[in-house]
C-alpha cells in the first residue's frame, strides 16, 4: 500500500495510553503510525468516551501502547470497548495489569519490553545492594549535614564479598544481577518456578528455604498471583536479623507492612527498595532509617534505555502491522523479564 | 623465677590506633607507648620513648597528617627497626630514609583492597544512576508531588579509565567488566597479562574515558595528577571517582569544573583537607560524598587487627614479614 510522502498509511492506527513525556518517543511513533494519544486528548479524564470514539472511527485502532503506571487495566471490559485491537504493546517488562488469558482467548497478541531494561535494572539492583551493605547514602547524609568534622566516626558498613545472595526469579534481570554479584565475590543462589539448566547457582524450591540460606534476598521476579507478597513475614523471619532485602520487582512482591515492622523492630538488618505498594511515595516510617535505601521506581530510567525502548516499540509495532511475529511476545505463563 | 612472673613484653610505639578492641589486643602482647594518650608533644614523647629501658623497636601507625615517619623522627628513636602502617597509603612514611637505615616497613597489604574497590564501584553506580540523589528526593517527600525524576546514565559500554592498576584498580576493573564497562588504564608501566588498553599519560586516558578513577598512591608524581588539563580532557559528560588521596586531585579545579558544568559529576571518598569538604559540593546532586570510609568495614577491621599482629609477631620473632613494603 503506497502512502503519500510523510503520511503513514491510515491502517496503522495506534492507541497511546501512557503518560509518556519523552518528545522523541512521540515523534518516532508519529513518523510511522497514526497515534491516538489519550493523555493529550480533550477526553483525557474519560477513558470510555475516548475508547468509544476510537472504536467507532472509520479506521479503528489495531494496536495499543500501554504500561502499568498508566493505570488502565487491559481486561475483558477494555478489550470489549475496542474490539479492533489485535496487539497490546507494553512498555515495561511487567504485565500484571494485562489479562493475558483474555488476550489469548481473543487472539490479541501482547508484547513487552523484553530485555531492553534488564541491564539497567540489574545495575540499579546491585547499586542498591552495595549502598545498603556499605551504607553509601547514609555516609552521604552524614557528610552533607556537616557532621564529619563534628562527629568523626560513623557506623561501619559490611563487606560484600562472601555474602550469600538469594535471587527470587532468575530471568534476564536476575541472571544479570547474578553475573555482577559474582564479580563482587558474592555467592549466588536462587529460586524460580523451575530450575534453570546450566547455571552454576544453587537452586531452592521455595523462597523460605532460599531465605534461610541467604544474607541478602533480591526480588527480581514478575508480579502475579503466585508472587504477590512472596516476601512476607515467614520469609523475613527465615532471612533473619542480619538479612537485607532488595526489591526491584514490584512493590506487591513484598508484604510492605511486614517489612516496615521487621525493620522497625530490628528483625532484619536493612533494605534497598525501588518499588513500593502504593506508588508514588514510600512509607514515612522508613525515612528516618539509615539502613534503608529508597529510590522512586527509577531502575529502568536511563537516557540510553529510553532510546532503546523507542526503537524496541517501533520494531514490535512494525512487525505486527506487517504481519510478522512480535519480537518480544508475552504468552500466559511465559517469563517476562 | 616464679611461674606467675609476667613475660617481658616488647615495647611498641603507637600512633592513631583508636579502636578499643585493637588497642586491647596490642596491649595484651606489647608494652605500648601510645602518643595519643601521652598528652606530650611529639618531640617530648619520642625522647621519652628513646629513653625507655627497653626502647621501642617497632612502630604501629595509622598515618594521616599527625605524624610523618621521616629522618627527624627516625633520628629521635634510633632503636626503631620496623614500621607497620595500618593504612593502605604510605605517603606519611619516608621510604627512602627507612631503606637507607635498614628500617623494615610493612603495611596492611591487601586487607582493604576489596572493600575499597567495592566502595568505588558503589560510588560509580551511585553517581551514574543518581541513587543517593534519588534517595534524597524520596526522603524529602517529593516523589508524590513531583513525580518524575531525572534520568540516569547507563553503565554498560562506558569507558572507565583507572589511574593506577594495583590491587585496588584491578579489583575494580574485574567488577566493572561484569557491568559491561570497558576498562582503560594508566600506570607507571603497562601491566603484562592484562588485556585492558594502556595509556601513557593521564591526559590521554581522560580524553578516552567516560569515568576517571583515581586508584593510585599519593607520591610526588601523583600529586594533583588530576588537574585542570585532565578535567578538560575528560569533558563535560565525564565523571571523576576518587578513592586514592585528596591530594591526587586539584580540588579547587574539580570544584569549579563541577560548578561550571565542565564535568558531569564526581564520587569522592577523600579530600584535600579532611574532614573539611568544600561547601560548594553540598548543594550538588551530581556528586556523591563519603567520609574516607572506603576501606572500613566491620570485617576489614578484624582483618586489619590480624594483619598488624601477624606482622609484628613475625618481626619480633625474626621471621619474614607477612606484607613487607621494605625491604622490597
Amino acid at each position: 500500500m503506497m502512502a503519500s510522502r510523510g503520511e503513514p498509511p491510515a491502517t496503522k492506527v495506534v492507541l497511546l495510553l501512557v503518560p509518556h513525556k519523552d518528545a522523541s518517543f512521540h515523534a518516532a511513533l508519529r513518523e510511522r503510525f497514526r497515534v491516538l494519544d489519550f493523555f493529550a486528548s480533550s477526553e483525557r479524564s474519560q477513558l470510555p468516551a475516548f475508547l468509544g470514539a476510537a472504536a467507532a472511527a472509520p479506521e479503528p485502532p489495531r494496536a495499543a501502547i500501554v504500561v502499568g503506571a498508566g493505570l488502565i487495566p487491559v481486561d475483558a471490559a477494555f478489550l470489549d470497548a475496542v474490539p479492533s485491537l489485535r496487539c497490546v504493546m507494553c512498555l515495561a517488562a511487567g504485565v500484571d495489569f494485562i489479562d493475558l488469558d483474555e488476550c489469548a482467548r481473543r487472539g490479541v497478541v501482547v508484547a513487552n519490553s523484553g530485555s531492553v531494561f534488564s541491564a539497567d535494572v540489574a545495575d540499579h539492583a546491585v547499586g542498591l545492594l552495595i549502598d545498603v551493605l556499605r551504607r553509601v547514602s547514609a555516609a552521604e547524609r552524614f557528610v552533607r549535614r556537616g557532621l564529619w568534622p563534628v562527629q568523626g566516626g560513623h557506623p561501619l558498613g559490611s563487606k560484600i564479598g562472601g555474602r550469600r545472595v538469594g535471587i527470587i526469579g532468575l530471568g534476564n534481570i536476575g541472571s544479570q544481577i547474578a553475573k555482577r554479584l559474582q564479580a563482587l565475590g558474592c555467592i549466588v543462589c536462587y529460586n524460580s518456578r523451575t530450575p534453570k539448566d546450566s547455571v552454576p547457582y544453587r537452586y531452592f524450591t521455595n523462597v523460605h528455604d532460599l531465605a534461610v540460606e541467604s544474607d541478602v534476598l533480591v526480588v527480581a521476579c514478575a508480579l502475579n498471583k503466585a508472587t504477590r507478597h512472596i516476601v512476607g513475614k515467614d520469609v523475613l523471619e527465615a532471612l533473619g536479623k542480619d538479612g537485607v532485602v532488595v526489591n526491584i520487582g514490584r512493590g506487591a512482591n513484598v508484604d510492605q507492612a511486614e517489612l516496615v515492622r521487621a525493620l522497625k523492630e530490628g528483625r532484619i538488618a536493612g533494605a534497598g527498595l525501588d518499588v513500593f505498594e502504593n506508588e508514588p511515595g514510600a512509607p514515612g516510617e522508613l525515612f528516618c532509617m539509615d539502613n534503608v535505601v529508597m529510590t522512586p521506581h527509577v531502575a529502568v530510567f536511563t537516557a540510553e534505555s529510553m532510546s532503546d525502548l523507542r526503537d524496541h516499540v517501533v520494531a514490535n509495532l512494525e512487525a505486527f502491522f506487517s504481519g510478522q511475529p512480535l519480537l518480544t511476545p508475552v504468552l500466559p505463563h511465559s517469563p517476562v523479564n | 623465677m616464679t611461674s606467675s612472673e609476667p613475660p617481658v613484653l616488647p615495647t611498641l610505639l603507637m600512633f592513631r590506633v583508636r579502636e578499643l578492641r585493637f588497642h586491647a589486643e596490642l596491649r595484651e602482647r606489647y608494652h605500648v607507648l601510645d602518643f595519643f594518650t601521652s598528652g606530650e608533644p611529639l618531640h617530648g614523647f619520642l625522647a621519652a620513648a628513646a629513653a625507655d629501658p627497653d626502647p621501642p623497636r617497632a612502630l604501629v601507625t595509622a598515618g594521616g597528617d599527625s605524624v610523618s615517619v621521616d629522618a627527624a623522627f627516625l633520628d629521635a628513636v634510633p632503636s626503631l627497626r620496623f614500621v607497620f602502617s595500618t593504612g593502605a597509603g604510605l605517603d606519611h612514611i619516608d621510604l627512602d630514609e627507612c631503606a637507607r637505615r635498614g628500617v623494615a616497613v610493612a603495611n596492611s597489604g591487601t586487607v582493604y583492597s576489596t572493600d575499597v574497590a567495592d566502595h568505588a564501584v558503589g560510588m560509580l553506580v551511585d553517581v551514574l544512576r543518581r541513587v543517593s540523589a534519588a534517595e534524597r528526593f524520596v526522603r524529602r517527600g517529593l516523589w508524590p508531588l513531583q513525580g518524575d525524576y531525572p534520568l540516569g546514565t547507563k553503565l554498560g559500554g562506558k569507558r572507565v579509565g583507572i589511574i593506577g592498576l594495583g590491587n585496588i584498580g584491578s579489583l575494580m576493573a574485574k567488577r566493572l567488566e561484569a557491568f559491561g564497562c570497558v576498562i582503560h588504564y594508566n600506570s607507571r608501566k603497562p601491566k603484562e597479562s592484562v588485556s585492558y588498553r594502556y595509556f601513557t599519560t593521564v591526559h590521554d586516558l581522560a580524553s578516552e574515558s567516560d569515568v576517571l578513577v583515581v586508584a593510585c598512591v599519593l607520591s610526588k608524581e601523583t600529586h594533583h595528577v588530576v588537574n585542570r588539563d585532565v578535567l578538560d580532557a575528560l569533558g563535560k559528560d565525564g565523571i571523576v571517582i576518587n578513592i586514592g588521596r585528596g591530594l591526587n586531585i586539584d580540588e579547587a579545579e574539580l570544584v569549579s569544573a563541577l560548578a561550571e558544568g565542565r564535568i558531569a559529576g564526581a564520587g569522592l571518598d577523600v579530600f584535600e583537607k579532611e574532614p573539611k569538604v568544600p561547601a560548594e559540593l553540598f548543594s550538588m546532586d551530581n556528586v556523591v560524598l563519603t567520609h574516607h570510609c572506603a576501606a572500613f568495614t566491620k570485617e576489614s577491621r578484624s582483618d586489619l587487627r590480624d594483619a598488624t599482629i601477624g606482622n609484628l609477631e613475625a618481626f619480633f620473632s625474626g621471621k619474614p614479614l607477612l606484607t613487607p613494603v621494605l625491604p622490597r
